[in-house]
């Protein structure tokens, strides 16, 4: 297995709007990012499961133009709100970290 | 046209503007505003930029353009967009002229929205919740301290038309500015609509990114983007990448009157530092305009604190509760019962910046930083519940506690701060009309 965190150059998360988080997935080189694409294990459901929220809610995006991953989900307390605890949404992107990759689309390399 | 930076007030190198200056754009602006640092702007009419520094930005752009005869064109003023935000950039640019000897005919264009008028096109049906926020209600309307309308790019156009050459906007979509000079010169809709994306934002889509100025070129059906400063290159990679910068999706971007679909650009080097953008699309859709309104949820007061004891560590969650349940008690004794106020442990160390959605469950550290947050709709009951709490929570007693001088340790003296009214977004959502005008009356005034 390889983790998100040691074969992506940048994985971030930041507002999208009051009321959403959105967050990003980069990689290097057109060859990693086609690997973890094949991988599949990158999806809505992924991201419903790392922040607790309802895929039918969580809007996910591929984007090879940018190699990058992008996943939409809902906040549980809207930006700012009593409770909050990032008015800018860009501490909420751990969970992704230690996401794992099966290795067997690595071996070519 | 030419972007100064990401924010007025967020500053950028003379140097870079000059260089801007020298290609003679149609335009120079810059964006004034985010939703980003939270409701508090909106909703307390304070600019999110300290004055100081939104003017040292406007009199660079000012003394720079208005001789060139370039036009200035900023959207929302001050953080915000509503009227206190841009009278004080109007201010601003007059106080400026003043002490510059410029001259030129300002436009202000008003975002601000009565919350009659909401209730009305509430009432008619025409307004709708965007993804993944509440629907709306007329108790929210009647709560909101101030509601905005976003503009779209027609108000610029005609303010430019009418001869102004400072346009300042309150509430606009972060792109409208430039799509609406773009437009204004026979550019088509989705390079202006695309160009303005990447120029909101400075440099940002650039490499290294920073608060700097940006040309785009807007030719036919692409953009050509290239930062004034030398240090910096656009990359197609850098470009595409600055796509997808807050906003939900990557590639589809809803604007007032159309979406700006972006799923199938092509980036093309076109420099060792420029990058041409080509293969968007627009597609017209119905006039929606969306209404952003910031609503009181209390006055705020915190304390900050922290502690060693791993006895204390070791039973955090029941030593939280009894301390709820003491400052619970002794409030009530008080005057003030539990409805009155909430009380929030921000606890760093356990899951401080994640909240409830914290998936680790073990606190690893020997030492935990708290704050301790109490609001209220009344200032005094905040400031006595808040006292009160900072008691407890250094003296309550838990399991095995050895730390009787104390269970916490305060940094300040005085530790209890008085945070101040704040707020929370109550509407984001979006009212469909068939005028781009009316809700953004536009007044001009002679400054000199």
């Amino acid at each position: 297995m390889a983790k998100l965190r040691d074969i992506a150059k940048i994985i971030k998360s930041k507002n999208a709007g009051p009321f959403e988080i959105t967050i990003d997935i980069m990689f290097e080189t057109q060859g990693l990012y086609d690997k973890v694409v094949a991988s599949g294990v990158i999806n809505a459901q992924l991201f419903a499961k790392l922040y607790d929220v309802d895929v039918n809610n969580v809007l996910y995006t591929p984007y090879p133009a940018a190699l990058a991953m992008k996943g939409t989900i809902p906040r549980h307390i809207s930006s700012g709100d009593i409770g909050d605890t990032d008015v800018y949404g860009a501490q909420q992107h751990a969970p992704m970290l230690d996401v794992e990759i099966p290795t067997v689309y690595f071996k070519k390399d | 046209m030419l972007s100064v930076s990401s924010i007025l007030g967020y500053g950028f190198p003379e140097a870079s503007l000059k260089a801007g200056l020298a290609r003679n754009p149609h335009y120079v602006g810059v964006d004034g505003g985010s939703t980003d640092p939270g409701a508090f702007y909106l909703g307390s009419g304070k600019c999110l930029s300290a004055h100081k520094a939104m003017k040292r930005d406007l009199r660079l752009m000012l003394t720079g353009a208005v001789p060139q005869r370039v036009p200035v064109v900023i959207g929302t003023c001050g953080g915000a967009g509503g009227e206190p935000h841009l009278q004080a950039v109007a201010e601003l640019a007059r106080t400026i002229a003043r002490e510059e000897g410029l001259q030129f005919r300002m436009a202000l264009i008003h975002a601000e929205q009565e919350p009659g008028k909401v209730q009305s096109w509430f009432d008619d049906g025409k307004i709708s919740a965007l993804r993944n926020v509440p629907a709306l209600t007329t108790a929210t309307i009647s709560r909101a301290t101030r509601i905005v309308g976003m503009m779209g790019a027609e108000p610029f156009t005609r303010a430019l038309d009418q001869g102004a050459q400072v346009v300042l906007a309150g509430r606009a979509s972060d792109a409208a500015s430039w799509a609406g000079c773009a437009i204004r010169n026979g550019a088509q809709a989705a390079p202006s609509w695309y160009a303005g994306k990447m120029l909101e934002c400075g440099s940002a889509s650039a490499t290294p990114k920073g608060h700097d100025c940006l040309m785009a070129t807007v030719r036919g059906d692409h953009v050509d983007l290239e930062p004034m400063n030398h240090a910096r290159k656009c990359t197609p990679l850098s470009v595409a990448m600055h796509g997808m910068h807050e906003n939900a999706s990557p590639t589809l971007h809803e604007e007032p009157g159309g979406l700006l679909d972006a799923t199938d650009c092509t980036f093309t080097t076109i420099s060792d530092h420029a990058v041409r953008i080509g293969g968007m699309r627009w597609t017209g859709r119905p006039y929606d305009i969306k209404l952003e309104g910031a609503e009181c949820v209390g006055f705020r007061v915190i304390t900050i604190c922290g502690t060693r004891d791993p006895i204390l560590i070791g039973q955090l969650d029941s030593y939280l509760q009894t301390a709820r349940d003491d400052i619970a008690a002794r409030a009530a004794g008080f005057g003030v019962s539990a409805e009155k106020y909430q009380l929030v442990f921000h606890v760093y160390g356990k899951d401080g910046v994640m909240g409830d959605a914290e998936q680790v469950t073990q606190i690893r550290s020997h030492e935990l930083g708290i704050i301790v947050e109490v609001v209220s709709d009344s200032e005094e009951d905040a400031i006595a519940v808040l006292s009160i709490a900072r008691v407890v929570v250094a003296k309550v007693d838990f399991i095995g506690r050895l730390c009787k001088g104390g269970n916490m340790a305060f940094p300040f003296s005085p530790s209890d701060i008085a945070v101040g009214l704040t707020y929370k977004f109550s509407l984001f959502h979006v009212v469909r009309t068939d005028d781009p005008y009316a809700m953004f009356p536009t007044e001009y005034e002679e400054v000199r």
